[in-house]
């Protein structure tokens, strides 16, 4: 167990090595940083001086792990475009982010597991087929598509909620949130439908799927035999156990959905961190680039992780087979 | 019997014909693609013409004259005067042409990464497939933005709006060979252990001449279908990322940056400048994946 903790979080550490060399390369050799932060006025001495001091002077090898020793400490150097510590720039927008991601995360979850068990349990009804065609569409539809039309059916033509924007935000200090105000609220409706209703169709389909392979086993039978409820057979032995797989997938979505919410954060015009990083696409932006990619890496390596061994601790046949092979 | 009754009557064609999803999806698919082939000559107007175009004739709705100039389009006109029609012909034909070279890109680094692997085995497979499983485990539009972004920042400036459009086929290419690699060397590991592989090795065929005569034509169905799903994905990327404002350059508008255009006249009541492009690029999306599906369907024997 220890040994297989240890070995998954050694390949953590070494993919993000590998993202941070990439990003590294990004700072060191898109376009020239000294050219890019002093302008074309500059004499040859300042270059040189500026060289010196930001390191690019020094051997390859070096400015890497000086480059790491600063990333994790936060310094990601300071915005080609706004001139301001890349950190301040998305620290001040990650709240916006991470707001929109979980509240998609949570509503795709809840209505996906919901219409996923229903359609199962009612696998001729008229509602079930309607319900899985409309999510064939719904996977089809480009997410900005999706958002464009949810503005205007919601936003333009019955004008019921905002259509850009978080609305009223409240600050804790170390936090923004659109939860404590109405028009927040409200802000936050269309964007996290857009973002969460790919997930939500993903996992109803494999709820759905789930739930028909285990209402096929022997102990389904055996517990309808019983005489048990159809209640307690469909949730309390089926749903229980078609979750594992379902939250692995839903844990690993959620990295899906921070990156995702670049497309929705363009649509509604969010103020979060994927609209930052599209920014900066458009303006070479390296350092910004290269800390969003450091950044999003984290979230995902750190996610499979926390998945990995959640799933570890939750399946005990997957210890038994580890046990048993150990013998 | 000639070459066209026989391929009438071979599998796939009878499979084709009794599916009317795949017949209609095949309708719709290929009346965009020849009309956006063939958009210089169907299309009414040439929208990137600057002297055809009138400026009054803006903002003129669909099937109604334009209240200064009388004209009536089809499709009405975006804010300068272009016919939307003639718009979507065009866009639909850089669409295509995006989203064909990407997947033509994605499909040959894909096979050759594959075949390499399943060929050369140990720790070039290893390798190889690490990198897959890396970059599988992020989306692919991420990656797609990331390739562009590192792309406009190693070209100059003064290139950047020549070369956009393939800056952008390399993007999504790349973001998209994995699929291909990974089905590619599953198919291609069976193969390569079969009787007639080993018996071409034993009179001594040249390894690189059984890959590609033995080998490919064997593992080019799933690659097939993959290619069908990979195009309407890679449409798809290619809309997304134009919406985004960083595909192509404006001067050569795709279906995704009619959208992006038409987005700014929703809230003034203008719908059509947005509604029809998006109608294009579903059906467009649409029609190619349900393809997609028919073939996957068909080629696959264990669901007969």
């Amino acid at each position: 167990m220890i040994a297989y903790i240890l070995r998954r979080i050694a390949q953590a550490i070494l993919v993000m090595l590998v993202v941070a060399l990439v990003s590294f390369s990004l700072f060191r050799y898109v376009g020239d940083p000294v050219a890019t932060m002093m302008g074309q006025e500059a004499s040859i001495a300042d270059r040189e001086a500026l060289r010196d001091r930001l390191g690019l002077n020094d051997p390859v090898v070096i400015q890497f792990a000086s480059y790491i020793g600063r990333a994790a400490t936060g310094d990601f150097g300071i915005s080609y475009r706004l001139q301001q510590p890349v950190s301040e720039l998305i620290l001040s927008r990650l709240p916006a982010t991470l707001e929109l991601a979980l509240i998609s995360g949570f509503l795709a979850f809840v209505v996906g597991v919901s219409l996923g068990v229903y359609t199962a349990l009612n696998r001729h009804g008229w509602l079930s087929n309607t319900v899985m065609t409309t999510s064939l569409i719904g996977v089809s539809l480009p997410t900005f598509l999706i958002g464009i039309l949810l503005i205007w059916v919601f936003a333009v033509e019955l004008q019921w909620l905002p259509s850009f924007g978080r609305g009223e935000t409240v600050d804790l200090g170390w936090w923004t949130t659109g939860l404590l105000t109405s028009s927040g609220r409200a802000s936050l409706v269309l964007p996290a439908i857009t973002l969460g209703l790919y997930q939500m169709t993903l996992i109803m389909r494999l709820v759905r799927a789930e739930m028909l392979e285990v209402l096929r086993t022997d102990y389904i039978k055996f517990a309808r035999a019983r005489g048990l409820s159809n209640r307690a057979v469909n949730f309390g032995h089926a749903l229980k156990n078609t979750m594992v797989p379902v939250i692995t997938i839903t844990g690993l979505q959620l990295g899906s959905i921070i990156a995702f919410a670049i497309i929705t954060e363009t649509v509604f015009q969010w103020p979060g961190v994927g609209a930052l990083f599209i920014n900066s696409v458009q303006f070479v932006d390296v350092p910004v680039m290269a800390a969003y990619l450091m950044l999003i890496a984290l979230v995902f390596v750190v996610i499979n992780l926390v998945v990995d061994l959640l799933y570890y601790a939750v399946d005990p046949r997957l210890r038994a087979d580890r046990a048993s092979v150990g013998h | 019997m000639s070459r066209l009754a026989r391929a009438w009557d071979s599998d796939i064609a009878w499979s084709f014909r009794h599916s009317p999803v795949a017949v209609v999806a095949a309708f719709v698919a290929l009346t965009i693609i020849l009309s956006a082939a063939f958009a210089p000559l169907i299309a009414p107007y040439n929208p990137f013409d600057p002297a055809s175009l009138n400026l009054m004739d803006g903002f003129t709705p669909p099937m109604e004259p334009n209240q200064f100039t009388g004209n009536t389009y089809w499709l009405g006109t975006d804010n300068q005067g272009r016919d939307i029609f003639s718009t979507i012909l065009y866009g639909a034909r850089i669409s295509l042409f995006v989203g064909f070279s990407a997947v033509l890109f994605a499909m040959v680094l894909g096979i050759v990464i594959g075949l390499l692997a399943a060929w050369r085995g140990g720790w070039v497979d290893t390798l190889l497939m690490r990198i897959a499983d890396v970059q599988l485990s992020f989306p692919s539009i991420l990656i797609a933005l990331l390739i562009f972004g590192v792309a406009r920042g190693i070209i100059p400036p003064t290139m950047r709006e020549e070369v956009a459009i393939w800056v952008l086929i390399v993007a999504i290419g790349l973001s998209d060979w994995v699929q291909f690699a990974r089905v590619v060397r599953g198919a291609a590991m069976v193969e390569k252990s079969r009787e007639y592989v080993q018996a071409a090795r034993v009179i001594g065929v040249h390894p690189i001449r059984i890959v590609l005569t033995h080998i490919l034509p064997n593992v080019m169905g799933p690659v097939l279908v993959i290619g069908t799903i990979g195009l309407a994905l890679a449409i798809i990327a290619e809309a997304t990322l134009s919406f985004l404002g960083v595909g192509v350059p404006p001067t050569q508008p795709s279906l995704g940056t009619l959208i992006r255009i038409g987005q700014g006249f929703l809230f003034s009541g203008e719908w059509w400048i947005i509604l029809f492009p998006s109608i294009a690029l579903l059906a467009l999306a649409l029609s190619v994946n349900l393809l997609g599906d028919w073939l996957r369907d068909a080629l696959n024997p264990r669901l007969k």
